[in-house]
């Protein structure tokens, strides 16, 4: 065990990640900005699922791994489909601002 | 020893973040995930969960990355990047962020948290395995419908773009 190292250091870490990852997907105008602050709000939540996988138990724990790979394999799937959204949104309107994007506006 | 491990990787994660969250340039936001990809990893390493590190670099780094880099150089022109990543209502998504950050950080430090030896470090692909094909199994299985489904919209969404 790393010695000196506790859970609470992972999960400041965890909280640090999600608040700039939130602060991206917030702020940015540009859809692919969003989604790379989605990228990190989601590796901030596996970061804390393996810490408590490794803090939680006296033996090996492999639920919250378990957990942290499936959040990749969604991770995967999300970012190929929001960029394919991205690439023919681009196709279409030449621009990805999403303040711009409002043809679906009534 | 290990602390010290912690710190730089935890050093280069958020600092590699914030120019991610901060940098006015899109290029220099893709390509900055990279170093909080990394450290993640590292973290991962730390953590004793060497299959995760594995599949961290090669799907997040070797392929979410790489998808995205291609994303941004197919939709802006490189020479006009500067202008394109625009951030919008800064100083209310700080104040929320402050807000949030304050209470969780007032959760995480105020709450019992379990507080295990840690498990020693040891190959973890034999409890995954065994974790996937026994009480995961059936999220496992749709695991792969999603992943199907994902593959073949992002067929279908690019070639309708294509031909328009």
């Amino acid at each position: 065990m790393p010695a000196g190292l506790t859970l609470t250091h992972f999960l400041v870490l965890g909280l640090v990640l999600f608040l700039l990852g939130s602060f991206c997907a917030l702020t940015r105008r540009n859809a692919i900005g969003i989604l790379l602050g989605i990228e990190l709000i989601l590796n901030a939540a596996n970061v804390n699922y393996v810490a408590f996988a490794f803090f939680g138990g006296n033996g090996p724990k492999y639920d919250g791994q378990v957990f942290a790979i499936f959040v990749i394999m969604l991770a995967a799937a999300e970012a190929v489909i929001g960029l394919a959204i991205v690439l023919a949104i681009y196709q279409d309107l030449r621009t990805i601002d999403v303040g711009a994007t409002e043809t679906l506006h009534g | 020893m290990a602390l010290l491990v912690f710190y730089a990787l935890a050093a280069l994660t958020v600092l590699s973040a914030m120019v991610t969250a901060f940098s006015r340039n899109i290029v220099y936001s893709a390509f900055a995930l990279f170093g909080s990809l990394a450290g993640v990893a590292g973290v991962y390493i730390l953590l004793g969960a060497d299959f995760l590190f594995i599949i961290q670099v090669f799907i997040y780094i070797g392929g979410i990355l790489v998808v995205t880099i291609f994303a941004v150089m197919l939709t802006q022109g490189v020479a006009d990047v500067n202008v394109s990543n625009r951030a919008v209502a800064v100083i209310p998504a700080l104040a929320v962020m402050t807000l949030v950050g304050a209470v969780m950080l007032y959760a995480v430090a105020h709450t019992a948290w379990p507080h295990g030896a840690g498990a020693a470090p040891l190959p973890t692909t034999y409890g995954i395995g065994n974790a996937f094909l026994g009480p995961y199994v059936l999220p496992f299985e749709i695991a792969s419908i999603v992943l199907l489904a994902a593959l073949v919209g992002a067929i279908v969404i690019s070639r309708q773009a294509a031909r328009e």
